[in-house]
């Protein structure tokens, strides 16, 4: 199969991931216990004609499919709805903020392969020496650590103690440091674990025997030959993660106050606003459907075995 | 006295979790310039640990040269640093490995991979690199060298593989060439070419090789000297002449008595040196070899013999001298062998076992949706013969021929493409899944790796007790009574089933996966390259054990293996595949005998003779099998058959009866 071919059937599969978190996002809120008119008006002060009116109005009173149709061809003309509480068009709103969460998680993401990948492939090399015990330390630390106490943790050192980078807000790079350290501590736990373990396979592996036998030095071997190897398994951890952090900006937005889709669906959440819960989640389905469908691509860049198997 | 490797009493340890183990010892030999030196002996005699010392690269596992010295041209190895020594390694003395697609790293190019060596170790421009690579490919017979270039390790062929990894030994022009056992994942036509390349290479490029191999037949044809090896020392060394003349250690004696051959005579057992190879960690007392050793006395289990001078040559046994000269000694003459004779076999019954009628298997090759084409694999296509009941029919044909999936497709463990597989007369194809379930019963399968077949961490007795589980309805006692018997069958010991796959040793292990495979009596059982990876005292035990049991089950036996010689020995009928199709079906010793198709015929040619005064053409069959996407027209062998006619090239040759009971597809057989 050509690469091309390949990449069309990974797209299509790619929409159908879109349309089937469509469908799932709308029967789960759907089902969800509640009622989002009695979240909208007072209930005290409110009468059941009033209720009944603003039912009507948000065709909340609709059999299921017909809801799901709408709210779909809606989707499809680019409308997600408005907010309950503010009437605010959906779409314009989460368009407003994903630039700051995008950022985010993208520094998160750099932060976490540039750590994940240096130590893991140092931890490798040393095997049992300092350097590896404190690889793992720290990937374990990233593991079980929650965002917010990282979070909460690096703001006590580095803005209340040492004041060196601002503790909130969302304008300047360097209210990008601590959050993106704390979201990225996380990924780069888990792709230390990754790197390690697949260098110390690669390392066994028979060729790079044969590479030491042409008389190549330690430095190539590794770094040119062992990296590139031990790197295909962890790119698909690497693609996860970038999913993990996207979800993670939900908590991080809100510990060092900043503007982003994380923050907005963490407020939506509070006041019961469903379309823009929905609209949040369907959005971010896509963008992570999009990422992934990158990093598998990504794969046939790296393994020419991917590249070219026909 | 120029020697260009000169070892000193080596020894190498590794460091493992029970502390440290010695993998060699004392080892001690020189190789003159341009010399061939073949190191033979068993698995885990320590080979292959010996000729990666002498790179030094047991360094970067857990191994250390704990004593000893290795000069290379003078130099002391064992004293650099590996700074050094990386001036050397690819330079001085370059190493070729088993595996010839795991010796390449998958992720770069063939090209990169030799350019970066030549540039690692000189001043060489990137340009002069590549057309130093390209000449390279094309000296070991690699066509399209500039496209193979661009090519990566998973888009050839095994054998051009290993030719490619020849080219990157070669590229700086070594003045020693290691090869560990280079073409032993080969077909034997691929491994007569590379060993053919092997001689010439070296005198055009004036090195000595240091070969690796388990196999007597290629030390025969390619070595002035042998070294033989067990349990991590030296046991003879000596010309190839004088060894294969009158070995001196009995060990060797052994070795050469084990070696089948394509004369020797079928009715008598193979002969095998009792028991197996001991593990680093158990080594017996005195002379290593005492446990196994029909010759030992009370001072062999107290002192070890040291490698001593006798009869110009050096052995390590304390009875050498006066064992040559006795009778039952002789010179172990590989035509006759030594093996005891089997019980005659019963009248056959010609009743037919299995039927196969224009069986094929066809592999749908790619996306079709995206391509527009549909190409198959033929994997099998369109074969046709019988079993019979109590036979041996055994398969023969390179890898990718299609002996396999034959295999597969017979028990219907895949669903054949077209044809039929009549088992005792009945459609297998027509059986329910039930009836069927019922039938396979009574056809069971081993395999190569019988340790990957198997949950390793079941125990012995669960893993033969399954299939009891499964198809009979025994109480407990019953069963463990049964699994007993079974043990006892195969020759272990009968209270071995609390005991795990791996505290047992690749003879021991196949034991047990025939254990599993009778324990329903079956009427016949597929052996696909069951015998493959075991040594040949090892093989020669586990083939003696099938003959006994056919005998005494009266099973039938399709026996697919590679090894030419172990499979005329077992079988009384033999087909040959090529692409996918029978071209040869005759009684065993009139195939190796009178070869009609020249498929056939190149294959046994290109067995290695292990008779150093026997001198023959090493290549029989020029260029690799085709890809069975896209078979050569007419007759399939044409593109490499040295009798080919305009004819072959357009008529498909019919599979026609030449002689009584010996069928070929050739217009112009043999
Ligand atoms: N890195 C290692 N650590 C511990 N033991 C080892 C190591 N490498 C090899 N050995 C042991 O050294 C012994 C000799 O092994 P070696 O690979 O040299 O045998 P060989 O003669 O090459 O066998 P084969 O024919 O199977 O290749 C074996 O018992 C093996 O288990
Ligand atoms: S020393 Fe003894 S045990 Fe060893 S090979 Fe010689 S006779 Fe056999
Ligand atoms: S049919 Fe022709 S090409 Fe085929 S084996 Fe016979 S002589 Fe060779
Ligand atoms: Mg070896």
């Amino acid at each position: 199969m050509t690469l091309i071919s390949k990449a069309l059937v990974r797209i299509a599969n790619s929409f159908v991931s879109v349309l089937g978190s469509l469908i799932l996002v709308f029967c789960i809120i759907y089902l969800l216990p509640g009622d989002p008119v009695l979240s909208m008006i007072d209930p005290s002060v409110a009468t059941p004609e009033m209720i009944e009116n603003l039912r009507r109005e948000l065709g909340l009173d609709q059999p299921f499919y017909v809801q799901f149709a709408e709210y779909f061809t809606a989707i499809l003309h680019g409308d997600f709805g408005q907010s309950l509480i503010n009437s605010d068009p959906v779409l314009p709103k989460i368009l407003m903020h994903f630039p700051a969460t995008l950022i985010l998680t993208l520094t998160s993401t750099v932060f976490s392969i540039v750590i994940g990948v240096t130590l893991g492939v140092l931890s490798a090399i040393y095997r049992n020496k300092w350097i590896d015990i404190l690889a793992r330390l720290v990937g374990l630390f990233g593991i079980s650590m929650p965002t917010f106490w990282s979070g909460i943790l690096l703001i006590l050192i580095f803005s209340v103690n040492l004041n060196w980078l601002p503790a909130m807000g969302s304008d300047g790079w360097k209210t990008l440091v601590l959050p993106s350290l704390a979201l990225g501590f996380v990924g780069a736990g888990l792709i230390i674990r990754m790197v390690r373990t697949s260098m110390l396979e690669v390392v066994n592996e028979q060729f790079i025997v044969t590479l030491r036998a042409k008389g190549l030095s330690e430095r190539v071997v590794m770094y040119r030959h062992a990296l590139r190897n031990a790197l295909i398994p962890a790119i698909t951890i690497i693609g996860m993660n970038i999913g993990e952090m996207m979800a993670g900006t939900v908590v991080i937005e809100t510990v060092f106050s900043r503007q982003g889709i994380g923050r907005i669906i963490a407020d939506a959440i509070m006041a019961k606003d469903l379309p823009v819960i929905q609209g949040v989640i369907f959005f971010s389905a896509i963008v992570y459907v999009i990422i992934n469908l990158l990093v598998d691509l990504s794969y046939s860049v790296i393994d020419p075995r991917v590249r070219r198997s026909h | 006295m120029s020697q260009l490797l000169d070892i000193q009493q080596l020894k190498v340890d590794f460091t493992t979790k029970d502390g440290y183990l010695t993998a060699i010892r004392d080892v001690s030999f020189q190789m003159k310039a341009g010399e061939t030196v073949c190191i033979v002996g068993e698995s885990g005699s320590g080979k292959t640990v010996a000729s990666k010392s002498i790179m030094r690269l047991i360094d970067y596992e857990n191994g250390k040269i704990a004593d000893g010295n290795i000069r290379l041209n003078n130099v002391d190895l064992t004293q650099l640093s590996q700074r050094e020594l990386r001036a050397i390694r690819g330079k001085k003395m370059a190493m070729i490995f088993q595996e010839p697609m795991a010796a390449f790293d998958p992720v770069f190019t063939i090209g990169s991979q030799i350019i970066e060596t030549i540039l690692a170790h000189k001043q060489s421009n990137k340009e002069k690199a590549r057309e130093r690579a390209i000449y390279l490919l094309q000296r070991v017979g690699i066509s399209d060298a500039e496209l193979r270039l661009k090519q990566y390790p998973n888009e050839l062929s095994g054998g051009m593989l290993q030719r490619a990894m020849i080219a990157m030994a070669l590229a700086l022009g070594p003045d020693l060439l290691i090869a560990d056992e280079p073409t032993t994942a080969l077909d034997v036509t691929i491994q007569s070419q590379i060993l053919q390349l092997l001689q010439e290479l070296k005198t055009e490029f004036g090195m000595s090789i240091l070969l690796i191999t388990h196999d007597m037949g290629i030390a025969a044809e390619v070595a002035d000297r042998i070294i033989v090896m067990y349990a991590g020392g030296i046991v003879e060394q000596a010309t190839t002449l004088q060894l294969f003349e009158l070995p001196h250690h009995p060990y060797t004696h052994g070795l050469l008595q084990s070696v089948t051959t394509i004369d020797s005579d079928r009715s008598k057992e193979l002969f095998s040196i009792k028991g197996s190879i001991p593990g680093l960690s158990d080594l017996p007392s005195g002379c290593r070899f005492h446990p196994r050793c029909p010759y030992a006395t009370e001072r062999c289990l107290n002192e070890a013999p040291p490698l001593l001078d006798v009869n110009n040559r050096k052995s390590a046994c304390w009875y050498s001298e006066e064992l040559v000269k006795s009778d039952s000694w002789k010179k172990p003459t590989l035509q006759t062998t030594s093996g005891s004779q089997r019980p005659q076999k019963k009248e056959q019954s010609r009743e037919k076992l299995f039927t196969v009628q224009e069986l094929s298997k066809f592999y749908p090759l790619g996306n079709r949706t995206f391509s527009g084409t549909s190409s198959f694999v033929r994997a099998v296509d369109n074969v046709s013969f019988t079993i019979e009941k109590g036979e041996t029919f055994g398969l023969v044909g390179e890898s990718g021929s299609g002996k396999s999936t034959l295999g597969r497709v017979l028990l219907q463990l895949e669903k054949a493409s077209g044809g039929k597989v009549l088992f005792q007369d009945q459609d297998l194809s027509k059986l329910s899944n039930k009836d069927l379930r019922e039938t396979r019963k009574h056809m069971q399968m081993i395999y190569q790796d019988p340790y990957g077949s198997v949950n390793p961490r079941w125990k012995v007795g669960d893993i033969i007790g399954e299939p009891l589980q499964v198809h009979q309805s025994l109480n407990k006692k019953e069963k463990r009574i049964r699994v007993q018997e079974l043990l006892e069958a195969v020759g272990l010991n009968k209270n071995s089933s609390e005991r795990y796959p791996h505290e047992f040793s690749g003879g021991q292990r196949q034991r047990v996966a025939i254990a599993r495979a009778i324990a329903l009596n079956p009427q016949f059982i597929l052996a696909d390259e069951a015998v493959s990876a075991l040594d040949v005292s090892v093989q020669a035990q586990i083939v003696n054990l099938m003959q006994e049991l056919q005998d005494d089950l009266d099973l039938t036996y399709l026996f697919i293996a590679h090894g030419l010689n172990i499979v005329r020995h077992i079988s009384d009928r033999i087909g040959v595949m090529y692409l996918g199709q029978l071209v040869e079906i005759a009684p065993s010793e009139e195939l190796f005998k009178h070869p009609a198709h020249h498929y056939t015929k190149g294959l046994i040619g290109s067995i290695p003779i292990a008779d150093p005064r026997h001198q023959r053409e090493l290549i029989s069959i020029h260029g690799e099998i085709p890809s069975p996407a896209n078979p050569p027209s007419g007759c399939r062998f044409h593109t490499r058959c040295p009798a080919a006619t305009a004819r072959c090239r357009e008529e498909q040759p019919l599979f026609r009866e030449i002689d009584s009971g010996h069928w070929a597809a050739c217009h112009h057989p043999a």
